[in-house]
C-alpha cells in the first residue's frame, strides 16, 4: 500500500483551483513519505486536463472513463473513485471540501471503514509513525483540533479550498497519464441530480474580489444594504454579509460569508455592523486587512482587525463614504 | 398511510458562547463547558425537525421520531423537538461513544434505527456545530445501505420518491432519489418553529426512551475510534487593531478614510 490519490475537479476553464491545491498538499506529504501522486479525473474533460495536473505536481493521471460520468451525478463519481481506488490502494485519498468533495470523502472512508478528517487546513506527515496528522477548525473555529488516524488503513482527508497554495504549472514535468474503464452498473446512481439553478452575480465575484464591504445585523435591515453596495461600486468591489442577515432575508443566501458561507480572502474586508463571531471569521479570516465598524468596543471584531471605528455606522458611515468617494476620484 | 420519519439531533454546546468564555483543557484535549450557559439542541438539526413538521403539515406522516446519542443529556434541552411537535424521543445514552468520532456515533445511530424498525426517511442536520464534521448522515446512509442527499433547503415527498432542493453557494441544485433515504437540512429550509404551550405542555408529559448501547448489541470493539485527536487548542492572534478616532463619529469616519488612503489601502 502507499502512494497519495487526489480526487480531481474539473471545470469548463479546466483544472479546478481546488485540484491544483490537493496536488500542492500531496506533494507536501510526499516530500515526508516518497509516495507517488496520483490524480483522477473524471469523465470526458479528463484528457485535456491531464498535462496541467502534472504540471501542478501530479506523478501520474488517472483519466477515467464510463458513459455513467458524462452527467455529473455524485454516486457514479464515487463508484469510479473508488474503483480506482482498488487499482492504486492510497494510503492517503485526498478531496476538497467542495459540494461533491465534501460528501464523497466521507462516504469512501465509512464505505471502507476508516477515518475521515473534514475541512483540513494543514497537513503533515508524522515521521515515527508515517500517518497523516491534519490541522482542523472545530467549534467554529474557536479552537484548532489536530487529529490523526490509528491503525494503517488508508486515510481520507478533505481539505478547506484556498487553505493550501497550488504550485506554480511548471510545463518540464512529467508524468504518465492512463486510461482507466471502472465499468460502472447504472444501478449505483439512486440520488439524481435532475437539475441546477445558479444565482448569477452581478459585477465582482465575492469568492475572487480585492475589496469587500460586509454587513451584519447591526445595520438593522435591507434597505442599508444599498449604502454597502454604493461603497462597494466605488472601491471596485463585492458585498458579503452574515449569516444572521440572510437567514433575516435581507440579502440572498449568496452573500454569506463564513463557515457555511464563502470563504473570502480579499486585500481588504470593511465589515458594518458585524460582531465577529467565529463561524463568521471562518470565511474571511484570511483577508489581508480587516476593518471593523461597530459600537460595540468588545466585539469580538476588533480582535481581528487592523483598523476599526468604535460608533453607530449611521454617523461613520456617510463621511467615510464621502471622503472615501473624493480620495478614489481625485 | 404516510410515511415515518427518524430525525438525528445532537446536543451541543450553545454556538452563541461568547468567545471570550470558551475554554479548553489541553491535558484532555477537551472543551470546558462555560459556567451558567446550557447546552443546545444543534441548530442545524432544528431545522431538520422543522423540515419533518413541514412535511406532516402538508402529507401524510404517521410518526416522527426523535433519536440523540450522547451523554449528560439535560432533559430540558432534548425535549426541544418534542415541544416543537415531534412525536417520540429516542436517547441512547452511552459513555464508549466518544464524540469527535463520527464511525461510533454513526454505527450506534445506525443500530438504533435499524432497532426502531419501519423509517421513510431520515433526517440529520448538515453539521453538528461542536466537531463540525458534517460526517455523520454520510455515514449512516453508506451503514443502513441507503442513497444520501446532503444542504437540502426544501424537501418534497411524494410516491415514494424524495426531491431536495440542495443548497449551493451561488443557488441550488434539485435532487431526487427514492425513499427510503438520509437527508441533511440546512439553514436555508427557514426559522424552526417555536414551541407552542400546547407543545410544551404535551412534550412534558412524554417520557423519553432510553437505551445503551448494549442494548443496540454494540460493544466497544464495534465502537473504536477511526480517528484519533491529538491536540485541542485555542489559536492566538498577534493582531493590533488600531482604532481611529475623531472630534466626533463622523470625523472618525473621515479620518479612517484618509488612514486606509495612506495605507494604500483604498
Ligand atoms: C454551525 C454554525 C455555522 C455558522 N455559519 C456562519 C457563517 O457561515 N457566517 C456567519 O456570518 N455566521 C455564521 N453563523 C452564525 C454566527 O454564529 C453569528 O450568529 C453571526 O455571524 C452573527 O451575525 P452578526 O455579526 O451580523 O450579528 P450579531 O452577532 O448580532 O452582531 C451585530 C453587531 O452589530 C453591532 N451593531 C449594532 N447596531 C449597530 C450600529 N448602529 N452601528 C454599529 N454597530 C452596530 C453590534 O455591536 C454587534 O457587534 C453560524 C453559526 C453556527 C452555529
Ligand atoms: N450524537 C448524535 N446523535 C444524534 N444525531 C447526531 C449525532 N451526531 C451527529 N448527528 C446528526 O448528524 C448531523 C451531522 O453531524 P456531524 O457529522 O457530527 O457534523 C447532525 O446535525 C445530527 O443530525
Amino acid at each position: 500500500m502507499g502512494g497519495i490519490l487526489v480526487f480531481g475537479e474539473i471545470g469548463q476553464n479546466g483544472l479546478q483551483s481546488i485540484t491544483s491545491e490537493l496536488l500542492a498538499a500531496a506533494r507536501g506529504l510526499s516530500a515526508g513519505s516518497g509516495d507517488e501522486v496520483t490524480v483522477a479525473l473524471l469523465g470526458s474533460g479528463a484528457d485535456a486536463a491531464s498535462q496541467d495536473a502534472i504540471a501542478r505536481g501530479a506523478d501520474k493521471v488517472y483519466s477515467v472513463q464510463d458513459p455513467l460520468l458524462e452527467d455529473p451525478q455524485a454516486d457514479a463519481q464515487l463508484g469510479a473513485f473508488e474503483a480506482v481506488c482498488i487499482e492504486v490502494k492510497p494510503s492517503v485519498a485526498l478531496f476538497g471540501r467542495t459540494p461533491v468533495g465534501r460528501d464523497l470523502g466521507p462516504r469512501l472512508a465509512f464505505r471502507h471503514g476508516v477515518g475521515v478528517a473534514q475541512d483540513c487546513i494543514e497537513m503533515t506527515t508524522d515521521s515515527a509513525t508515517g500517518r497523516v496528522v491534519a490541522t482542523r477548525p472545530v467549534y467554529g473555529g474557536n479552537a484548532l483540533a489536530k487529529v490523526t488516524f490509528p491503525g494503517d488503513g488508508m486515510q481520507v482527508l478533505v481539505v478547506r479550498p484556498k487553505a493550501v497554495e497550488p504550485l506554480g504549472a511548471d510545463s518540464s514535468r512529467t508524468g504518465e497519464v492512463v486510461t482507466f474503464n471502472p465499468g460502472l452498473d447504472p444501478s449505483i446512481v439512486r440520488a439524481r441530480l435532475v437539475q441546477t439553478v445558479r444565482q448569477e452575480s452581478e459585477g465582482v465575484r465575492l469568492e475572487d474580489a480585492v475589496v469587500v464591504v460586509g454587513g451584519g445585523r447591526g445595520i438593522g435591515g435591507a434597505e442599508a444594504f444599498e449604502m454597502l453596495h454604493e461603497l462597494a461600486r466605488i472601491l471596485g468591489g463585492a458585498v458579503g454579509a452574515s449569516r444572521a442577515v440572510c437567514d433575516a432575508g435581507w440579502i440572498d443566501h449568496s452573500y454569506q460569508v463564513g463557515l457555511t458561507g464563502k470563504t473570502i480572502t480579499p486585500d481588504i474586508y470593511i465589515t458594518v455592523g458585524i460582531s465577529g463571531a467565529s463561524q463568521h471569521m471562518a470565511g474571511c479570516a484570511a483577508s489581508k486587512n480587516i476593518v471593523a465598524i461597530n459600537r460595540d468596543a468588545d466585539a469580538n471584531i476588533f480582535k481581528a482587525a487592523s483598523f476599526g471605528v468604535v460608533g453607530d455606522w449611521k454617523n461613520v458611515m456617510p463621511s467615510f463614504i464621502e471622503t472615501v468617494r473624493e480620495l478614489v476620484n481625485s | 398511510m404516510g410515511i415515518k420519519i427518524v430525525v438525528c439531533v445532537k446536543q451541543v454546546m450553545d454556538p452563541e458562547t461568547p468567545a471570550s468564555a470558551f475554554k479548553v483543557d489541553s491535558d484532555t484535549n477537551k472543551v470546558i463547558p462555560a459556567q451558567g450557559i446550557p447546552p443546545v439542541v444543534n441548530g442545524f438539526d432544528e431545522n431538520a425537525v422543522e423540515a419533518a413538521l413541514r412535511l406532516k403539515d402538508s402529507t401524510e406522516v404517521d410518526k416522527i421520531t426523535v433519536i440523540s446519542v450522547g451523554n449528560n443529556f439535560v432533559m430540558d434541552v432534548m425535549k426541544k423537538p418534542l415541544s416543537m411537535g415531534a412525536d417520540e424521543l429516542i436517547l441512547v445514552q452511552d459513555e464508549s461513544v466518544s464524540e469527535l468520532d463520527a464511525f461510533a456515533t454513526a454505527t450506534t445511530l445506525a443500530k438504533a434505527i435499524e432497532k426502531v424498525g419501519e423509517y421513510d426517511l431520515i433526517l440529520c442536520g448538515r453539521q453538528a456545530s461542536d466537531w463540525d464534521q458534517a460526517h455523520v448522515p454520510l455515514g449512516l446512509a453508506e451503514l443502513l445501505g441507503l442513497p444520501s442527499i446532503t444542504l437540502a433547503q426544501k424537501v418534497d415527498v411524494a410516491d415514494g420518491m424524495i426531491s431536495i432542493q440542495r443548497s449551493l453557494t451561488d443557488g441550488y441544485e434539485v435532487v431526487e432519489s427514492q425513499l427510503p433515504a438520509v437527508i441533511t437540512v440546512s439553514n436555508e429550509l427557514g426559522e424552526p418553529r417555536y414551541p407552542n404551550l400546547r407543545g410544551i405542555m404535551q412534550a412534558s408529559r412524554k417520557t423519553p426512551t432510553i437505551w445503551s448501547a448494549a442494548d443496540l448489541g454494540l460493544d466497544a470493539e464495534s465502537l473504536s475510534p477511526r480517528l484519533t485527536l491529538t491536540e485541542l487548542f485555542i489559536p492566538v492572534s498577534d493582531k493590533r487593531v488600531e482604532i481611529i478616532e475623531g472630534e466626533d463619529e463622523a470625523d472618525a469616519g473621515r479620518k479612517l478614510a484618509l488612514r486606509l488612503r495612506e495605507e494604500k489601502l483604498i
